[in-house]
Protein backbone atom coordinates (compact mmCIF):
# COMPACT_ATOMS: atom_id res chain seq x y z
CA UNK A 1 0.00 0.00 0.00
CA UNK A 2 1.21 3.13 -1.05
CA UNK A 3 1.68 5.98 1.98
CA UNK A 4 -0.86 8.37 2.35
CA UNK A 5 -0.52 11.86 0.92
CA UNK A 6 -0.76 13.27 4.68
CA UNK A 7 -0.07 11.71 7.86
CA UNK A 8 -0.44 12.85 11.24
CA UNK A 9 1.32 10.92 13.65
CA UNK A 10 1.36 10.97 17.49
CA UNK A 11 1.03 14.43 17.60
CA UNK A 12 0.97 16.44 21.12
CA UNK A 13 0.79 19.68 21.92
CA UNK A 14 0.93 22.07 24.69
CA UNK A 15 0.08 25.87 25.63
CA UNK A 16 2.93 27.85 27.04
CA UNK A 17 0.89 29.96 28.81
CA UNK A 18 -1.48 27.96 30.33
CA UNK A 19 1.06 25.98 32.74
CA UNK A 20 1.56 23.52 29.72
CA UNK A 21 -1.75 22.47 29.36
CA UNK A 22 -2.30 19.75 26.83
CA UNK A 23 -3.97 21.11 23.94
CA UNK A 24 -3.32 17.88 21.30
CA UNK A 25 -2.84 14.67 23.06
CA UNK A 26 -1.26 11.86 20.58
CA UNK A 27 -3.27 12.34 17.90
CA UNK A 28 -3.22 10.63 14.72
CA UNK A 29 -4.72 10.97 11.30
CA UNK A 30 -4.35 10.33 7.81
CA UNK A 31 -5.58 11.79 4.60
CA UNK A 32 -5.42 9.81 0.96
CA UNK A 33 -5.56 11.22 -2.42
CA UNK A 34 -8.79 11.87 -3.26
CA UNK A 35 -10.00 11.90 0.38
CA UNK A 36 -12.41 14.32 2.35
CA UNK A 37 -11.32 13.77 5.91
CA UNK A 38 -13.46 15.72 8.72
CA UNK A 39 -11.84 17.38 11.75
CA UNK A 40 -14.61 17.62 14.31
CA UNK A 41 -14.91 19.24 17.30
CA UNK A 42 -16.69 21.92 20.05
CA UNK A 43 -14.63 24.97 20.29
CA UNK A 44 -11.59 23.72 22.50
CA UNK A 45 -11.27 20.46 20.80
CA UNK A 46 -8.03 21.17 19.31
CA UNK A 47 -9.35 21.18 15.44
CA UNK A 48 -7.47 24.46 14.28
CA UNK A 49 -4.21 23.75 16.50
CA UNK A 50 -3.99 20.86 14.25
CA UNK A 51 -4.19 22.91 11.17
CA UNK A 52 -2.56 25.54 11.91
CA UNK A 53 0.66 22.58 13.12
CA UNK A 54 0.40 21.41 9.24
CA UNK A 55 0.77 25.07 7.93
CA UNK A 56 3.78 25.76 10.26
CA UNK A 57 1.95 28.69 11.90
CA UNK A 58 1.45 27.85 15.46
CA UNK A 59 0.88 30.98 17.42
CA UNK A 60 4.04 31.87 19.97
CA UNK A 61 1.55 30.41 23.11
CA UNK A 62 1.29 26.73 21.84
CA UNK A 63 4.28 24.31 21.67
CA UNK A 64 4.11 20.69 19.77
CA UNK A 65 5.78 18.28 22.50
CA UNK A 66 6.08 15.41 19.83
CA UNK A 67 5.09 13.55 16.85
CA UNK A 68 5.33 13.89 12.92
CA UNK A 69 3.49 15.42 10.35
CA UNK A 70 4.09 14.30 6.69
CA UNK A 71 3.53 15.28 3.45
CA UNK A 72 4.21 12.43 1.05
CA UNK A 73 6.64 11.03 3.46
CA UNK A 74 8.70 14.51 4.25
CA UNK A 75 8.20 15.03 8.09
CA UNK A 76 7.42 19.24 7.78
CA UNK A 77 8.51 19.45 11.13
CA UNK A 78 11.86 18.38 10.62
CA UNK A 79 12.25 19.45 7.10
CA UNK A 80 14.57 23.38 6.48
CA UNK A 81 12.22 26.30 6.82
CA UNK A 82 13.16 27.43 3.34
CA UNK A 83 11.75 23.88 1.90
CA UNK A 84 9.12 23.50 3.94
CA UNK A 85 7.69 26.82 2.83
CA UNK A 86 8.22 26.03 -0.65
CA UNK A 87 7.01 22.29 0.18
CA UNK A 88 3.52 24.19 1.67
CA UNK A 89 3.27 26.91 -0.88
CA UNK A 90 3.26 24.90 -4.04
CA UNK A 91 1.31 21.73 -2.48
CA UNK A 92 -1.16 22.65 -0.21
CA UNK A 93 -3.61 25.61 0.29
CA UNK A 94 -6.03 26.99 2.57
CA UNK A 95 -9.48 27.90 2.03
CA UNK A 96 -10.35 30.16 5.47
CA UNK A 97 -13.39 30.55 7.56
CA UNK A 98 -13.44 34.52 7.06
CA UNK A 99 -13.35 35.07 3.43
CA UNK A 100 -13.45 38.76 4.30
CA UNK A 101 -9.97 38.83 6.47
CA UNK A 102 -8.40 36.75 4.25
CA UNK A 103 -8.60 38.98 1.03
CA UNK A 104 -6.51 42.23 1.01
CA UNK A 105 -9.55 45.01 1.00
CA UNK A 106 -6.89 47.31 -1.14
CA UNK A 107 -6.15 45.07 -4.03
CA UNK A 108 -8.48 43.88 -7.32
CA UNK A 109 -9.45 40.25 -7.08
CA UNK A 110 -7.35 39.80 -10.39
CA UNK A 111 -4.39 40.78 -8.76
CA UNK A 112 -5.10 38.56 -5.65
CA UNK A 113 -5.81 35.65 -7.89
CA UNK A 114 -2.71 35.83 -9.68
CA UNK A 115 0.37 36.55 -7.70
CA UNK A 116 0.38 32.89 -6.84
CA UNK A 117 0.46 31.48 -9.90
CA UNK A 118 3.37 33.96 -11.28
CA UNK A 119 5.48 33.09 -8.10
CA UNK A 120 4.74 29.46 -7.62
CA UNK A 121 4.32 28.72 -11.57
CA UNK A 122 6.10 31.03 -12.68
CA UNK A 123 3.56 32.25 -15.05
CA UNK A 124 3.45 35.36 -17.33
CA UNK A 125 0.97 38.25 -16.34
CA UNK A 126 -1.16 37.40 -19.50
CA UNK A 127 -1.00 33.76 -18.66
CA UNK A 128 -1.71 33.75 -15.08
CA UNK A 129 -4.72 36.38 -15.63
CA UNK A 130 -6.43 33.83 -18.19
CA UNK A 131 -5.73 30.87 -15.62
CA UNK A 132 -7.82 32.79 -13.12
CA UNK A 133 -10.60 33.60 -15.52
CA UNK A 134 -10.88 29.93 -15.85
CA UNK A 135 -10.78 29.66 -12.29
CA UNK A 136 -13.41 31.93 -11.68
CA UNK A 137 -15.75 30.37 -13.96
CA UNK A 138 -15.03 26.58 -12.50
CA UNK A 139 -16.40 27.96 -9.27
CA UNK A 140 -19.45 29.19 -11.12
CA UNK A 141 -18.63 32.86 -10.64
CA UNK A 142 -20.85 35.17 -13.00
CA UNK A 143 -19.50 38.10 -14.99
CA UNK A 144 -15.87 36.90 -14.32
CA UNK A 145 -14.10 39.42 -16.24
CA UNK A 146 -15.99 41.70 -13.70
CA UNK A 147 -14.96 40.25 -10.63
CA UNK A 148 -11.03 40.09 -11.48
CA UNK A 149 -11.59 44.41 -11.71
CA UNK A 150 -13.56 44.07 -8.55
CA UNK A 151 -12.21 44.93 -4.98
CA UNK A 152 -13.44 42.42 -2.21
CA UNK A 153 -16.36 44.60 -0.34
CA UNK A 154 -17.77 44.73 -3.96
CA UNK A 155 -18.97 41.24 -3.37
CA UNK A 156 -21.03 39.18 -1.22
CA UNK A 157 -20.07 36.83 1.27
CA UNK A 158 -20.71 33.43 -0.88
CA UNK A 159 -18.77 35.00 -4.01
CA UNK A 160 -15.63 36.16 -1.78
CA UNK A 161 -15.28 32.16 -0.44
CA UNK A 162 -16.06 31.81 -4.36
CA UNK A 163 -13.05 33.83 -5.12
CA UNK A 164 -10.61 32.05 -2.16
CA UNK A 165 -11.78 28.06 -3.40
CA UNK A 166 -10.28 29.76 -6.97
CA UNK A 167 -7.51 30.64 -4.83
CA UNK A 168 -6.82 27.42 -3.08
CA UNK A 169 -6.98 25.15 -6.16
CA UNK A 170 -5.25 27.79 -8.77
CA UNK A 171 -1.95 25.85 -8.37
CA UNK A 172 -3.54 22.43 -8.26
CA UNK A 173 -2.38 21.67 -4.43
CA UNK A 174 -2.19 18.15 -3.63
CA UNK A 175 -3.64 19.14 -0.20
CA UNK A 176 -6.49 21.80 0.77
CA UNK A 177 -7.20 22.83 4.16
CA UNK A 178 -11.04 24.25 4.43
CA UNK A 179 -11.12 25.81 7.51
CA UNK A 180 -14.67 25.92 8.35
CA UNK A 181 -14.91 27.39 5.17
CA UNK A 182 -18.89 27.99 5.41
CA UNK A 183 -19.60 28.78 9.21
CA UNK A 184 -20.68 32.74 8.21
CA UNK A 185 -22.48 31.47 5.25
CA UNK A 186 -26.45 31.73 5.12
CA UNK A 187 -27.52 27.96 4.28
CA UNK A 188 -28.31 27.68 0.21
CA UNK A 189 -24.67 29.29 -0.03
CA UNK A 190 -23.45 26.84 1.90
CA UNK A 191 -24.96 24.34 0.15
CA UNK A 192 -23.39 25.12 -3.52
CA UNK A 193 -20.03 26.08 -1.34
CA UNK A 194 -20.10 22.31 -0.42
CA UNK A 195 -21.02 21.14 -3.59
CA UNK A 196 -18.27 23.44 -5.05
CA UNK A 197 -15.90 22.16 -2.90
CA UNK A 198 -16.57 18.67 -3.40
CA UNK A 199 -16.53 18.50 -7.31
CA UNK A 200 -13.47 20.80 -7.47
CA UNK A 201 -12.25 18.01 -4.81
CA UNK A 202 -13.35 14.80 -7.12
CA UNK A 203 -11.95 16.15 -10.48
CA UNK A 204 -8.42 17.03 -9.27
CA UNK A 205 -8.33 14.07 -7.15
CA UNK A 206 -7.32 16.70 -4.47
CA UNK A 207 -7.38 15.22 -0.67
CA UNK A 208 -9.14 17.55 1.94
CA UNK A 209 -9.01 18.11 5.35
CA UNK A 210 -12.35 19.51 6.06
CA UNK A 211 -12.37 21.17 9.38
CA UNK A 212 -15.95 21.46 11.17
CA UNK A 213 -18.29 21.59 13.94
CA UNK A 214 -21.39 20.64 12.07
CA UNK A 215 -21.98 16.26 11.64
CA UNK A 216 -24.40 17.50 9.05
CA UNK A 217 -21.66 19.37 6.98
CA UNK A 218 -19.61 15.90 7.74
CA UNK A 219 -22.49 13.43 6.61
CA UNK A 220 -22.54 15.38 3.56
CA UNK A 221 -19.12 16.29 1.93
CA UNK A 222 -16.51 14.10 4.38
CA UNK A 223 -15.81 10.58 3.74
CA UNK A 224 -13.85 10.10 7.01
CA UNK A 225 -13.93 11.65 9.53
CA UNK A 226 -11.85 12.48 13.19
CA UNK A 227 -13.74 12.91 16.21
CA UNK A 228 -11.88 15.32 18.98
CA UNK A 229 -12.38 16.15 22.16
CA UNK A 230 -9.95 18.03 24.34
CA UNK A 231 -7.03 17.31 21.82
CA UNK A 232 -7.89 13.53 21.72
CA UNK A 233 -9.06 11.25 19.17
CA UNK A 234 -12.30 9.81 20.46
CA UNK A 235 -13.63 8.09 17.52
CA UNK A 236 -12.19 8.21 13.61
CA UNK A 237 -14.10 6.25 10.80
CA UNK A 238 -15.73 6.13 7.47
CA UNK A 239 -18.48 8.96 7.75
CA UNK A 240 -21.17 6.51 7.69
CA UNK A 241 -19.82 4.40 10.31
CA UNK A 242 -19.04 7.55 12.81
CA UNK A 243 -22.85 8.55 12.60
CA UNK A 244 -24.82 5.21 11.90
CA UNK A 245 -22.87 3.28 14.68
CA UNK A 246 -20.98 5.47 16.82
CA UNK A 247 -18.93 3.06 19.45
CA UNK A 248 -17.70 5.92 21.61
CA UNK A 249 -20.29 7.40 24.15
CA UNK A 250 -19.27 11.57 23.24
CA UNK A 251 -20.50 10.34 19.94
CA UNK A 252 -23.72 9.19 20.15
CA UNK A 253 -24.08 12.12 22.92
CA UNK A 254 -23.31 14.78 19.88
CA UNK A 255 -24.93 13.60 17.78
CA UNK A 256 -28.34 13.46 20.13
CA UNK A 257 -27.49 16.85 20.78
CA UNK A 258 -28.48 18.24 17.05
CA UNK A 259 -31.59 19.45 16.54
CA UNK A 260 -33.35 18.08 13.44
CA UNK A 261 -36.05 19.46 11.48
CA UNK A 262 -36.97 15.84 9.92
CA UNK A 263 -37.22 14.84 14.05
CA UNK A 264 -40.10 16.80 15.64
CA UNK A 265 -41.05 16.16 18.87
CA UNK A 266 -37.52 14.75 19.41
CA UNK A 267 -36.75 16.27 22.91
CA UNK A 268 -33.48 18.57 23.15
CA UNK A 269 -30.41 16.39 24.25
CA UNK A 270 -27.46 18.46 25.71
CA UNK A 271 -24.97 16.13 26.37
CA UNK A 272 -25.22 14.38 29.67
CA UNK A 273 -23.00 15.53 32.91
CA UNK A 274 -22.05 11.61 33.09
CA UNK A 275 -20.77 11.61 29.58
CA UNK A 276 -18.32 14.64 30.05
CA UNK A 277 -17.17 12.96 33.42
CA UNK A 278 -16.45 10.21 32.13
CA UNK A 279 -14.79 11.39 28.65
CA UNK A 280 -12.41 13.44 30.93
CA UNK A 281 -11.80 10.61 33.61
CA UNK A 282 -10.99 8.35 30.01
CA UNK A 283 -8.59 11.25 28.87
CA UNK A 284 -6.97 11.82 32.49
CA UNK A 285 -6.13 8.15 32.35
CA UNK A 286 -4.85 8.09 28.75
CA UNK A 287 -1.98 11.16 30.03
CA UNK A 288 -1.04 9.24 32.60
CA UNK A 289 -0.71 6.22 30.85
CA UNK A 290 1.46 8.10 28.04
CA UNK A 291 3.37 9.63 30.60
CA UNK A 292 4.88 6.63 32.58
CA UNK A 293 5.71 5.18 29.11
CA UNK A 294 7.34 8.35 27.87
CA UNK B 1 -56.59 34.22 18.04
CA UNK B 2 -58.66 35.93 20.49
CA UNK B 3 -55.32 36.30 23.50
CA UNK B 4 -53.22 38.18 20.78
CA UNK B 5 -50.05 39.92 22.97
CA UNK B 6 -48.48 41.58 19.53
CA UNK B 7 -50.26 42.63 16.88
CA UNK B 8 -48.40 43.84 13.72
CA UNK B 9 -49.97 45.05 10.85
CA UNK B 10 -48.52 46.09 7.54
CA UNK B 11 -45.47 47.00 8.81
CA UNK B 12 -42.98 48.65 6.32
CA UNK B 13 -39.78 50.36 7.70
CA UNK B 14 -37.30 52.38 5.23
CA UNK B 15 -33.69 52.91 6.25
CA UNK B 16 -33.24 56.59 4.96
CA UNK B 17 -30.85 57.28 2.11
CA UNK B 18 -27.08 57.50 2.45
CA UNK B 19 -25.21 60.07 0.80
CA UNK B 20 -23.91 58.52 -2.15
CA UNK B 21 -19.79 59.40 -2.70
CA UNK B 22 -21.04 62.68 -5.10
CA UNK B 23 -22.78 63.84 -2.02
CA UNK B 24 -25.98 63.12 -3.66
CA UNK B 25 -29.38 61.40 -1.31
CA UNK B 26 -30.27 57.97 -2.36
CA UNK B 27 -33.43 56.96 -2.53
CA UNK B 28 -34.51 55.90 0.75
CA UNK B 29 -34.23 51.77 1.11
CA UNK B 30 -37.78 49.89 1.97
CA UNK B 31 -36.17 46.84 4.08
CA UNK B 32 -39.63 45.49 4.89
CA UNK B 33 -43.20 46.02 3.15
CA UNK B 34 -45.90 45.70 5.16
CA UNK B 35 -45.50 42.71 7.07
CA UNK B 36 -48.34 41.06 8.91
CA UNK B 37 -47.28 39.28 11.81
CA UNK B 38 -49.09 38.08 15.40
CA UNK B 39 -47.86 36.83 18.60
CA UNK B 40 -50.56 35.10 21.08
CA UNK B 41 -49.56 34.81 24.78
CA UNK B 42 -47.20 32.13 25.49
CA UNK B 43 -46.66 31.81 21.93
CA UNK B 44 -43.12 31.31 20.40
CA UNK B 45 -43.21 32.64 17.02
CA UNK B 46 -39.96 31.83 14.85
CA UNK B 47 -38.83 34.36 12.09
CA UNK B 48 -36.57 32.48 9.46
CA UNK B 49 -34.71 33.92 6.15
CA UNK B 50 -31.06 34.54 4.78
CA UNK B 51 -29.15 37.60 5.61
CA UNK B 52 -30.97 40.69 4.67
CA UNK B 53 -34.23 39.38 4.24
CA UNK B 54 -34.98 41.91 7.11
CA UNK B 55 -35.66 39.72 10.32
CA UNK B 56 -33.86 41.24 12.56
CA UNK B 57 -35.07 44.73 11.60
CA UNK B 58 -38.59 43.03 12.15
CA UNK B 59 -37.59 42.34 15.67
CA UNK B 60 -36.80 45.70 16.76
CA UNK B 61 -39.57 47.34 15.12
CA UNK B 62 -41.97 44.71 17.19
CA UNK B 63 -40.49 45.84 20.44
CA UNK B 64 -40.05 49.32 19.73
CA UNK B 65 -36.06 50.08 18.63
CA UNK B 66 -36.72 51.29 15.55
CA UNK B 67 -39.73 53.07 13.91
CA UNK B 68 -42.02 51.67 11.27
CA UNK B 69 -42.81 54.23 7.92
CA UNK B 70 -46.27 52.61 7.99
CA UNK B 71 -48.31 50.25 9.86
CA UNK B 72 -49.50 49.36 13.20
CA UNK B 73 -47.99 47.31 15.65
CA UNK B 74 -50.12 46.76 18.62
CA UNK B 75 -48.97 45.26 21.82
CA UNK B 76 -51.57 44.28 24.37
CA UNK B 77 -53.83 46.49 22.69
CA UNK B 78 -51.29 49.96 22.71
CA UNK B 79 -50.03 50.92 19.68
CA UNK B 80 -46.79 51.73 20.15
CA UNK B 81 -45.64 53.08 16.97
CA UNK B 82 -46.50 56.69 18.00
CA UNK B 83 -46.28 56.09 21.42
CA UNK B 84 -45.13 59.15 23.69
CA UNK B 85 -41.80 57.88 25.56
CA UNK B 86 -43.03 58.33 28.91
CA UNK B 87 -46.43 55.88 27.95
CA UNK B 88 -43.54 53.55 25.96
CA UNK B 89 -41.36 53.41 29.12
CA UNK B 90 -43.93 50.80 31.46
CA UNK B 91 -44.00 48.39 28.43
CA UNK B 92 -40.55 48.19 27.82
CA UNK B 93 -40.16 46.12 30.97
CA UNK B 94 -42.11 43.80 29.46
CA UNK B 95 -40.67 43.30 26.42
CA UNK B 96 -37.38 42.27 26.75
CA UNK B 97 -34.76 40.94 24.44
CA UNK B 98 -31.31 38.41 24.48
CA UNK B 99 -29.07 39.22 21.58
CA UNK B 100 -26.96 37.02 19.53
CA UNK B 101 -23.39 38.30 21.28
CA UNK B 102 -23.90 38.26 24.40
CA UNK B 103 -20.31 39.57 24.81
CA UNK B 104 -21.37 42.85 23.13
CA UNK B 105 -24.32 43.56 24.60
CA UNK B 106 -23.62 42.61 28.63
CA UNK B 107 -21.36 45.43 30.11
CA UNK B 108 -17.96 44.78 30.51
CA UNK B 109 -17.38 46.88 33.07
CA UNK B 110 -20.11 45.66 35.38
CA UNK B 111 -20.32 42.09 37.97
CA UNK B 112 -22.86 39.82 36.76
CA UNK B 113 -24.60 40.42 40.36
CA UNK B 114 -24.94 44.60 38.97
CA UNK B 115 -26.14 43.55 35.30
CA UNK B 116 -28.62 41.31 36.48
CA UNK B 117 -29.56 43.57 39.88
CA UNK B 118 -29.20 47.07 38.23
CA UNK B 119 -32.68 46.62 36.00
CA UNK B 120 -34.80 45.77 39.00
CA UNK B 121 -33.95 48.53 40.47
CA UNK B 122 -34.55 50.63 37.92
CA UNK B 123 -38.26 49.56 37.02
CA UNK B 124 -39.01 48.95 40.80
CA UNK B 125 -39.58 45.84 40.83
CA UNK B 126 -37.28 45.74 44.02
CA UNK B 127 -37.17 47.93 46.51
CA UNK B 128 -34.03 47.77 47.96
CA UNK B 129 -30.20 46.33 47.28
CA UNK B 130 -31.60 43.41 49.42
CA UNK B 131 -34.49 42.64 47.70
CA UNK B 132 -32.98 42.40 44.21
CA UNK B 133 -30.30 40.02 45.55
CA UNK B 134 -33.20 37.91 46.19
CA UNK B 135 -34.42 37.92 42.79
CA UNK B 136 -30.84 38.19 40.96
CA UNK B 137 -30.06 35.01 43.41
CA UNK B 138 -32.73 32.86 42.17
CA UNK B 139 -32.59 33.77 38.64
CA UNK B 140 -29.06 32.62 38.41
CA UNK B 141 -30.41 29.23 40.20
CA UNK B 142 -32.85 28.99 37.89
CA UNK B 143 -30.80 29.25 34.44
CA UNK B 144 -27.67 27.18 35.95
CA UNK B 145 -25.11 29.18 37.45
CA UNK B 146 -23.25 29.38 40.38
CA UNK B 147 -23.84 31.79 42.08
CA UNK B 148 -19.86 32.31 42.80
CA UNK B 149 -20.04 33.85 39.32
CA UNK B 150 -21.90 36.96 40.51
CA UNK B 151 -18.65 38.77 41.31
CA UNK B 152 -17.34 37.91 37.89
CA UNK B 153 -17.21 40.47 34.85
CA UNK B 154 -18.67 38.84 31.34
CA UNK B 155 -15.45 38.30 29.94
CA UNK B 156 -14.48 35.57 32.51
CA UNK B 157 -17.62 33.72 31.75
CA UNK B 158 -17.81 31.23 28.97
CA UNK B 159 -19.91 31.57 25.75
CA UNK B 160 -22.41 29.72 27.34
CA UNK B 161 -22.39 30.65 30.39
CA UNK B 162 -22.59 34.79 29.12
CA UNK B 163 -25.90 33.17 26.78
CA UNK B 164 -27.39 32.15 29.98
CA UNK B 165 -26.63 35.64 31.58
CA UNK B 166 -28.56 37.54 28.58
CA UNK B 167 -31.35 35.21 29.11
CA UNK B 168 -31.55 35.96 33.28
CA UNK B 169 -31.37 39.64 33.01
CA UNK B 170 -34.28 39.10 30.18
CA UNK B 171 -36.41 37.15 32.61
CA UNK B 172 -35.79 38.51 35.61
CA UNK B 173 -37.97 41.15 35.13
CA UNK B 174 -40.97 39.29 34.89
CA UNK B 175 -41.15 39.89 30.95
CA UNK B 176 -44.81 38.97 28.98
CA UNK B 177 -42.12 39.10 25.41
CA UNK B 178 -38.79 38.54 24.92
CA UNK B 179 -37.08 38.98 21.48
CA UNK B 180 -34.20 36.15 20.93
CA UNK B 181 -32.17 37.28 17.93
CA UNK B 182 -30.04 34.66 16.89
CA UNK B 183 -28.83 33.64 19.88
CA UNK B 184 -27.55 30.33 19.69
CA UNK B 185 -26.04 30.27 16.82
CA UNK B 186 -22.39 31.70 17.93
CA UNK B 187 -22.41 28.66 20.25
CA UNK B 188 -21.69 24.57 19.87
CA UNK B 189 -24.44 22.10 19.65
CA UNK B 190 -23.98 20.72 23.13
CA UNK B 191 -24.07 24.61 24.41
CA UNK B 192 -26.89 24.90 22.00
CA UNK B 193 -28.91 22.20 22.97
CA UNK B 194 -28.60 23.14 27.03
CA UNK B 195 -30.02 27.27 26.06
CA UNK B 196 -32.47 26.26 23.94
CA UNK B 197 -33.95 23.76 26.89
CA UNK B 198 -33.58 25.79 29.39
CA UNK B 199 -35.19 28.90 27.10
CA UNK B 200 -38.24 26.12 26.53
CA UNK B 201 -38.68 25.67 30.22
CA UNK B 202 -38.91 29.13 31.14
CA UNK B 203 -41.02 30.18 28.44
CA UNK B 204 -43.90 27.39 29.89
CA UNK B 205 -42.51 28.54 33.37
CA UNK B 206 -42.94 32.24 32.76
CA UNK B 207 -45.76 31.74 30.10
CA UNK B 208 -43.71 34.02 28.05
CA UNK B 209 -44.06 35.20 24.34
CA UNK B 210 -41.40 35.07 22.37
CA UNK B 211 -39.80 35.96 18.65
CA UNK B 212 -37.17 33.57 18.05
CA UNK B 213 -35.50 34.90 15.10
CA UNK B 214 -32.82 32.01 13.37
CA UNK B 215 -31.31 31.51 9.96
CA UNK B 216 -31.36 27.94 11.20
CA UNK B 217 -34.52 25.45 10.35
CA UNK B 218 -33.83 22.86 12.73
CA UNK B 219 -33.23 25.41 15.72
CA UNK B 220 -36.75 26.97 15.16
CA UNK B 221 -38.56 23.51 14.49
CA UNK B 222 -37.09 22.36 17.99
CA UNK B 223 -38.38 25.39 19.79
CA UNK B 224 -41.10 26.98 18.12
CA UNK B 225 -45.05 27.11 17.70
CA UNK B 226 -45.36 28.76 14.16
CA UNK B 227 -43.22 30.21 11.73
CA UNK B 228 -43.08 33.18 9.31
CA UNK B 229 -40.66 32.72 6.34
CA UNK B 230 -39.23 35.73 5.26
CA UNK B 231 -37.78 36.78 1.94
CA UNK B 232 -36.55 40.24 0.47
CA UNK B 233 -38.55 41.92 3.24
CA UNK B 234 -41.47 40.24 2.26
CA UNK B 235 -43.47 37.11 4.25
CA UNK B 236 -43.85 34.37 1.72
CA UNK B 237 -45.03 31.73 4.45
CA UNK B 238 -46.05 31.65 7.47
CA UNK B 239 -47.92 28.82 9.51
CA UNK B 240 -48.02 26.20 12.40
CA UNK B 241 -44.46 24.33 12.06
CA UNK B 242 -45.92 20.93 11.65
CA UNK B 243 -47.53 22.15 8.54
CA UNK B 244 -44.80 24.55 7.28
CA UNK B 245 -42.16 21.14 7.43
CA UNK B 246 -43.91 18.77 6.35
CA UNK B 247 -45.50 20.58 3.25
CA UNK B 248 -43.96 23.81 2.52
CA UNK B 249 -45.88 26.05 0.27
CA UNK B 250 -43.39 28.12 -1.36
CA UNK B 251 -40.47 27.34 -3.05
CA UNK B 252 -38.23 29.46 -1.28
CA UNK B 253 -39.09 27.78 2.10
CA UNK B 254 -38.35 24.43 0.30
CA UNK B 255 -34.95 25.92 -0.59
CA UNK B 256 -34.33 26.49 3.24
CA UNK B 257 -34.97 23.86 4.27
CA UNK B 258 -33.29 21.29 1.75
CA UNK B 259 -30.13 23.28 2.23
CA UNK B 260 -30.04 21.99 5.82
CA UNK B 261 -27.53 19.46 6.14
CA UNK B 262 -28.57 16.73 8.34
CA UNK B 263 -26.23 14.48 10.15
CA UNK B 264 -27.33 11.23 8.11
CA UNK B 265 -25.31 10.21 5.24
CA UNK B 266 -27.39 11.05 2.25
CA UNK B 267 -25.14 10.64 -1.41
CA UNK B 268 -27.50 12.59 -3.13
CA UNK B 269 -27.58 15.40 -1.07
CA UNK B 270 -25.29 17.50 -2.64
CA UNK B 271 -25.86 17.08 -6.39
CA UNK B 272 -29.67 17.57 -5.15
CA UNK B 273 -31.90 20.78 -6.29
CA UNK B 274 -34.66 21.51 -4.16
CA UNK B 275 -38.13 19.91 -5.81
CA UNK B 276 -40.11 22.87 -6.92
CA UNK B 277 -43.14 23.40 -4.79
CA UNK B 278 -46.45 21.35 -5.93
Amino acid sequence: MTAPLLSVSHLSAVSTRDGEGAILRDVSLSVARGEVHGIVGESGAGKSTIVKAILGILPRGIRLTGGAIALEERDLLTLDPDKRRHVLGAEVALIPQDPLTALNPGRRIGAQLTDGMRLWRGLSGKAAENRALALLHDVQMREPARVMRAYPHELSGGMRQRVLIAAAFALDPKLVIADEPTTALDVTVQKQILRLIRSLQERHGTGVIFVTHNLGVVAQICDRATLLYMGRVMEQEATATLLERPRHPYTRALIAACPRYDRPGQDLAPIPPDVIAACRAEIASLDRDGASHG
Amino acid sequence: MADLLIDARGVVVTYAGQRSLSGRRLAPRPVLHGIDLTIGRGETVGIVGESGSGKTTLGRALIGLLRPADGSIRFDGNDIVDLAETAMRPLRRRMQMIFQDPMSSLNPRRTIRSILSDPLLLHAIAADRAGAERRVQAVMERVGLPLALLDRYPHELSGGQRQRVGIARAVVLRPDFVLADEIVSGLDVSTQAQVLKLLGELKRELHLAMAFISHDLSVVRAVCDRVYVLSAGRVVEQGRCEAVFRAPAHAYTRALIDAIPLPVVDADWLTRQPVAAG
